[in-house]
């Protein structure tokens, strides 16, 4: 049987101040797997990251690195892990090359070791000819880049990735995408969080939703999207009119003179609805999903959650 | 981690510290350096040429030691109370408490840094005096051994000093109204033989009184105190701050949640 990558079991946190942020929380992420923790701000990501990073200590539970216990060794399991945290956490007044080579010396990788990797990865993530400016005078893009980068320079097995891309333009963000992903493909297991689902959607393949401190989902991304039997098309038209068909299974709505919503089964066939819309003399110009598949989803479990708990 | 990786980590922090002093070199060198010279100006040359001898040494000669002494203990604790809690305040220090470095390299990386700090501007202090006054050590060993123990006391009083500070205000405090009070009382000016009681007996609680003594007693040959009683302080000061800072990295207070 394969060692996982991570396997937290049972882990609770309660803050001095008496907040509870993990309630029990279990999971599993298999060696080489692109994970998604997902979950509303205060649910406890970053929390369970901390913990996973040394620097949020647990009141219970257990948390384990490729075998390795993050309580009990410490220095061994850190060895395992990269960490890019959600806040800007380097100097500012250091340069983007000795804030990667002082990373790897802290892991205890020699300088001339430490040079050549911080060159590799600088190089790679577009940041080289930015290594030996001040890291302040980099724009936010690139500080989230540099991050990536420094959390590469111990060439870690699980890569703990704690939202991004936050803020960061589209094109960077599918840059960095691009680099993570040939980082998991490498065979390096990544976990991410993030508020855009739409990428979670397209890279990982399996995700756990956490929610008030407990894991509320927990499954392959393919079976969790399979679970969503409702879309919502939002459908561009020349003109409206103001009487809508009726179609069985098919709810319309009129947004503007323009505009048409349709909520349907995600079994029922499309051509019955472009058929009785032409009908009524609606020619659909275009059309688009109203949300993504997994926002969605990800709404309405933590919707469930919350009235569950209520 | 190893042996080996732990010196790594360890030279890696000691590097960092020794680029930020020199990157710094207007804040962290020059300072003291003008302070100690007005210091000779005023004390030494004006003042001190009205004093007459103390312990058989001109009054310049007698505050040199005192004020090179006073130079490292401020820079060594300043040095390291304002970089660990600068790296606290601007969240680097995450960067070590992710890493798989132990505490004590922490620790000791910090401390070495900060010594280097008040070794060097102790130098440059003593360097300075030369141009006021003639001096001739005349215990080598005592002199290095009571300049690199006193400045790791400090550095290490520092230390527990910043990871307890929630802001910069917090270690302005403990050099504002401990460090310096206990500085100008722990005889850098003058000689305690000079005091009655009870307050030569009072002073003898001040540690500092037994670094200045200690150097001196290096430099010059004359102290207040035994010189294997301050050289015992010295110790205990550094075995005990140097427990404490280890608990509190362990436990992670003001570090880690």
């Amino acid at each position: 049987m394969t060692t996982p990558a991570l396997h937290v079991k049972d882990l609770r946190k309660t803050y001095g101040n008496g907040v509870e942020a993990l309630k029990g929380v279990s999971l599993t992420v298999q060696p080489g797997d692109f994970f998604a923790l997902l979950g509303p701000n205060g649910a406890g990501k970053s929390t369970l990251i901390g913990i996973l990073s040394s620097l949020v200590n647990a009141s219970s539970g257990e948390a384990e690195v490729f075998g390795v216990s993050i309580h009990k060794n410490r220095s061994a399991a850190m060895q395992l892990i990269g960490l890019v945290p959600q806040e800007i956490n380097f100097n500012q007044f250091e340069k983007p090359f000795d804030i990667c080579v002082n990373q790897a010396g802290f892991y205890g990788i020699g300088r001339v070791e430490a040079a050549i990797r911080a060159e590799k990865y600088l190089k790679e993530l577009r940041l080289w000819d930015k290594a030996h400016h001040q890291a302040r005078m980099l724009s936010g893009g690139m500080k989230r880049r540099l991050m990536i980068a420094r959390a590469m320079m111990n060439e870690p097995k699980l890569l703990i990735l704690d939202e991004p891309t936050a803020g960061v333009d589209i094109e960077i963000r599918r840059s960095m995408w691009q680099f993570v992903s040939g980082i998991n493909a490498a065979g390096t297991t990544v976990i991410l969080t993030t508020h855009y689902l739409e990428e979670a959607e397209q890279l990982c393949r399996n995700i756990a939703i956490i929610d008030h401190g407990r894991i509320v989902q927990n499954t392959s991304m393919k079976s969790l999207l399979s679970t969503l039997d409702v879309e919502t098309f939002v459908l561009d038209a020349v003109t409206i009119p103001a009487a809508l068909p009726e179609l069985p299974g098919v709810v319309l709505r009129r947004i503007d003179d323009h505009t048409l919503e349709a909520e349907m089964s995600r079994s029922h066939d499309l051509n019955s609805l472009f058929s009785a819309l032409s009908s009524h003399g609606v020619t659909v110009t275009s059309m688009r999903n109203k949300a993504n598949r997994l926002e969605e989803l990800f709404v309405r479990l933590v919707e469930n959650g919350r009235e569950t708990a209520a | 981690m190893s042996t080996s990786t732990n010196l790594v980590a360890l030279g890696t922090i000691v590097r960092r510290e020794i680029t930020r002093i020199a990157r710094i070199w207007t804040q962290t060198l020059i300072p003291p350096a003008i302070t100690m010279t007005l210091y000779f100006v005023i004390f030494g040359k004006l003042i001190g040429s009205r004093i007459g001898v103390m312990h058989g040494f001109t009054y310049m000669q007698y505050i040199v030691p005192g004020l090179v002494m006073m130079s490292i203990i401020t820079n060594s604790y300043g040095n390291i109370s304002s970089s660990f809690f600068g790296a606290k305040f601007g969240r680097f220090v995450e960067e070590m408490l992710v890493s798989p470095m132990p505490n004590w390299v922490i620790l000791l990386g910090y401390v070495t840094g900060a010594v280097v700090r008040g070794v060097v501007v102790g130098a440059l202090v003593l360097v300075i005096a030369l141009f006021f006054t003639d001096l001739h050590v005349a215990h080598p060993i005592i002199t290095i051994l009571s300049v690199i123990l006193g400045a790791t006391v400090f550095s290490l009083a520092g230390f527990v000093n910043a990871v307890f500070a929630k802001k910069f205000d917090d270690i302005a405090l403990v050099p504002t109204f401990v460090l310096t009070p206990l500085t100008y009382l722990g005889g850098v000016f003058y000689s305690v033989d000079l005091l009655g009681e009870p307050w030569r007996t009072i002073s003898m609680v001040n540690p500092i009184l037994y670094m200045v003594n200690a150097f001196r007693f290096g430099v010059l040959g004359v102290s207040d105190v035994q010189i294997g009683t301050a050289f015992i302080v010295m110790l205990v000061f550094v075995a005990g701050l140097s427990a404490v800072a280890l608990r509190l990295l362990s436990r992670g207070v003001g570090l880690r949640s």
